[in-house]
């Protein structure tokens, strides 16, 4: 789990059952083990008024273990891209009363974030579960271009191709974390690159 | 200075009888200047010179914000109550120099909000004067729900629905008008944040419901101004000021430290805001907790009080002011 560095630094729990009518769950990875896990605590009958949307990855690892758990609805997009218009369909038609649950990997759970602040679901009121990898979501301070998956420090801007001191500093609007340059003085100084988010 | 409580001094520029509970009280400066801006939803603590006694009580302003050439406040006489709001009725008159603090909020919308829904009972409709007045100037959209004993006792109700039509909606207790509110919970927008102002049981049931049913307790907001108890007096020792006092039956912790000489910070004298939370130095005897600032844990470790509502029955009590 991820320490608390600076007061931007997003901090995540463990996933706990609210009360409500209905619970959409947006995992990803490893996040689908966060979701039996909070099975084993949640009341009889919860799952019929869930909602589970998983993204497995190419081995499909962990599908058979939700569809146990009986969700209401069980959807496996391949890519948060194409979850994308469903889940802000689903949160533009929600009512009060709908909880949401995003656990996984720290770039679905800002993105999925992302999508419900602007449904006006506020952070502090939205489950969390940090698992599987802590590869960052960058934005370049720079050419403000985003690179996804990024475990180096320092790393390398796909976009401008600057060397980049990825920060603790992040961006709850824009779902990333801030890379600013490291050699902007010198650019012959390169550091040594080491993967640190892996 | 007790703290965010600094002095206005106003004039009453109009008293307005409402109908037979509620008078609404006209506030301007006297130096002619506009008053500070408030949001809706703001209260004022009125400072009331009753004889030789000084009677300290808030009150929500329910003018509009974008008008601060004067504050109006309602008042609802209440026969059995310590005698504030009897005072504010029988002895202010129009002309009469009065202090007011500057206003403070405790029940401010939240304007991230997609929509803000409503809820009031009896005199608790007074902050929903300013906010709906605030959300109607800016385009905002709110839903506000009405309950009333009697449509003569449903104080701004015609003029609520003259302003907002059907974004009011009445319900009259002697009609066994009854809010739906598990419905109306359930029906409301991904992004709806929820108000209620009025009496200790409806707040109760509108925060355990909208719990229930899934609301997050961030969307809740609430307001209810506790007025202190009475009962049996007691002794306390202030140990920095070095004062042992007594507080008088009908007189409240908070008011017998400041009759002493003592000026401790408060905001909301209702026992939400946590502005005069104060340490328990040392005790024989039982607290009676009537706040809704302290924890359960805070009540039971017998560590913390809120002088403005709690009071204390037992041998010694002493306190760190």
């Amino acid at each position: 789990m991820a320490a608390k560095t600076i007061i931007s630094r997003p901090v995540y729990g463990t996933l706990s059952p609210q009360p409500g009518k209905h619970h959409l769950f947006v995992a990803d990875a490893e996040g689908a083990l966060a979701i039996i896990d909070m099975a084993g605590k949640a009341p009889d009958g919860f799952f019929d008024g869930a909602e589970i949307v998983f993204i497995a990855g190419p081995e499909g690892k962990h599908i058979a273990a939700l569809e146990a758990l009986k969700p209401a609805q069980l959807h496996l997009p391949p890519s948060f891209a194409s979850l994308l218009p469903r889940l802000k369909q689903t949160l533009t038609n929600a009512h009060m009363g709908l909880r949401l649950y995003l656990c996984g990997t720290e770039g679905l759970i800002g993105q999925a974030m992302q999508v419900a602040l602007e449904a006006g679901i506020d952070h502090t009121s939205i489950e969390t579960e940090h698992r599987g990898s802590l590869a960052r979501r960058m934005q370049c301070v720079h050419c403000k271009g985003i690179t996804e998956n990024v475990t180096t420090q320092p790393a390398l801007c796909s976009h401008c191709g600057l060397l980049l001191l990825v920060r603790d500093h992040y961006s709850r609007r824009l779902a990333a974390f801030q890379g600013v340059c490291i050699n902007a003085e010198d650019r012959s100084e390169i550091p040594p690159m080491e993967e640190i988010f892996r | 200075m007790s703290t965010g409580t600094t002095k206005l001094d106003v004039v009453v520029s109009d008293v307005v009888p409402v109908n037979e509970l509620v008078t609404r009280f006209h506030f301007r400066r006297r130096d002619g200047e506009l008053l500070p801006t408030f949001s809706g939803g703001a209260h004022v603590v009125v400072e009331m010179r009753d004889g030789n006694r000084t009677r300290l009580n808030p009150y929500s302003l329910m003018g509009s914000p974008l008008d601060t050439r004067e504050y109006t406040i309602s008042v609802r006489r209440d026969d059995i109550g310590r005698g504030g709001s009897l005072f504010m009725h029988r002895s202010v008159h129009a002309g009469l120099e009065m202090v007011i603090s500057y206003p403070v909020n405790l029940f401010s919308l939240d304007l991230r909000a997609k929509k803000h829904l409503m809820l009031a009972g009896g005199i608790g409709i007074t902050p929903f004067m300013a906010q709906t007045a605030q959300l109607a100037g800016s385009g905002g959209n709110f839903e506000l729900h009405y309950t009333c004993r009697t449509a003569s006792l449903g104080t701004y109700a015609d003029l609520l629905q003259q302003r907002y039509g059907r974004r009011v909606r009445l319900y009259h207790d002697d009609r066994n008008e009854r809010v739906d509110l598990d419905r109306l919970l359930s029906s409301q927008p991904l992004g709806t944040h929820l108000y209620v102002c009025g009496p200790a049981g409806m707040i109760n049931w509108v925060r355990d419901r909208a719990a229930v049913l899934g609301w997050p307790s961030e969307t809740v907001h609430f307001e209810h101004f506790a007025a202190p108890q009475p009962g049996a007096p007691f002794d306390v020792t202030l140990a920095v000021s070095g004062k042992t006092i007594r507080v008088g039956e009908q007189q409240s912790l908070l008011e017998a430290i400041e009759a002493a000489g003592v000026d401790p910070p408060y905001l909301c004298r209702g026992g939400v805001c946590g502005q005069c939370e104060t340490n328990v130095i040392s005790y024989d005897g039982k607290f009676i907790h009537n706040d809704h600032w302290l924890s359960e844990e805070d009540h039971r470790s017998g560590c913390k009080i809120m002088p403005c509502v709690s009071r204390f029955e037992g041998k010694s009590l002493v306190l760190e002011r």
